[in-house]
């Protein structure tokens, strides 16, 4: 099974019905698989704040909710993370594109990635950094962490994880 | 009329419906006007009151009414494009458009200048998209509840704004009572 429909069979096997997307280049096949999905309501937006808006709402209305999205979007979404999904006690994996790592192209990308780690751990949610192929087994015990726990979870996915998948 | 004239007379038409209400005194005024286990209060996040409202109405049934305001969904402008590609029928987008940011003082906003939101909604995609005096909102919600299409309505009243306190419930318990209260009424 290719890393991509690994994934979202896992993303399944914990009953997700509702996923919104932000695109990233990494995450462009994990995308088609979440939008190839007859089990799975796909709604790109525009920007990740908006999205984890919908996440919330589609989880009141009785269905699990992720996003997908890059490392940038935590610096744009610390608002909505701590006043919305912390706030009300909603649960959110947050499947991360982690660019700015070993064997990123674009200089750039590494401003961000030097924090995320940092702000992750001061809005201490929980972070799991997926660096080779066999470390994704451990998706689906984070995907069912998440809705135990209502809390929002992080999965750093970086470009050697997607490079050896 | 300002916005909780606005809230009061749409009081008969939504209290019994799922209401999702925009942070500050939006929320304040609905609590203090008709507390119900069908409103999800915002009391932070400004912006996401029309994404939580979309989110909601595409998983479950019901019909849902998102009370916006006109300087939140300038803060969020990209969830028309979103709510204009994935409609749901049981939505409607309650805009109440003061021209101000009221909670924060009534500074102008540029929905009361140069631009319409209904317009923008427009061309963003959105088909049913009714523009309003404060005076016709009850009579367009209740149209948009008796019908059967994603609506979008701009409520033109006047800044302004009443005494209200705070909201006292905790974030998790709204939430809580609210979601009980959802899958009630989907059972």
């Amino acid at each position: 099974m290719s890393i991509n429909r690994k994934i979202v069979s896992d993303f399944i096997k914990n009953r997700i019905e509702f996923v919104t997307t932000v695109p990233c280049k990494q995450l462009a096949g994990v995308i088609d698989e979440i939008e190839a999905s007859t089990n799975i309501y796909h709604i790109p937006s525009n920007k990740e704040d908006e999205g984890m808006g919908l996440c919330a709402g589609a989880y009141m209305g009785g269905k699990r909710a992720a996003i997908i999205m890059q490392n940038t979007a935590i610096g744009v979404t610390i608002n909505t993370l701590v006043t919305l999904i912390q706030y009300y006690n909603i649960p959110l994996p947050m499947l991360i594109s982690y660019r700015g790592e070993i064997g990123e192209p674009v200089a750039c990308q590494v401003e961000m990635a030097v924090h995320t780690k940092a702000m992750l751990e001061q809005l201490k949610i929980p972070t799991y950094h997926f660096h080779q192929p066999s470390d994704a087994e451990e998706l689906n015990p984070i995907l069912n962490h998440s809705f135990m726990a209502k809390k929002p979870v992080a999965i750093l996915t970086d470009a050697s994880f997607w490079q050896g998948a | 009329m300002i916005r909780s004239d606005v809230l009061k007379a749409l009081i008969p038409m939504i209290s019994e419906e799922l209401v999702v209400s925009n942070i500050g005194l939006p929320s304040q005024e609905l609590h203090l006007i008709d507390d119900q286990p069908t409103n999800f209060y915002m009391l932070g996040t400004m912006g996401l009151a029309s994404s939580i409202g979309l989110g909601l109405a595409l998983a479950q049934k019901k019909k849902v009414i998102a009370i916006d305001g006109d300087g939140s969904v300038l803060t969020n402008l990209g969830t028309l494009p979103t709510i204009a590609n994935n409609p749901a029928n049981n939505f409607i987008l309650l805009i109440i458009d003061n021209g101000s940011y009221g909670s924060t003082g009534d500074q102008p906003t540029y929905a009361g200048m140069k631009t319409s939101l209904a317009r923008v909604a427009e061309a963003c995609g959105c088909e049913k998209v009714v523009e309003c005096a404060a005076e016709n909102t009850a009579a367009a919600v209740q149209a948009a509840l008796d019908g059967d299409d994603m609506t979008i309505i701009v409520s033109k009243c006047e800044s302004g704004n009443i005494k209200v306190p705070v909201i006292d419930m905790d974030a998790p318990v709204i939430r809580h009572r609210f979601m009980t209260e959802v899958s009630r009424r989907n059972a």
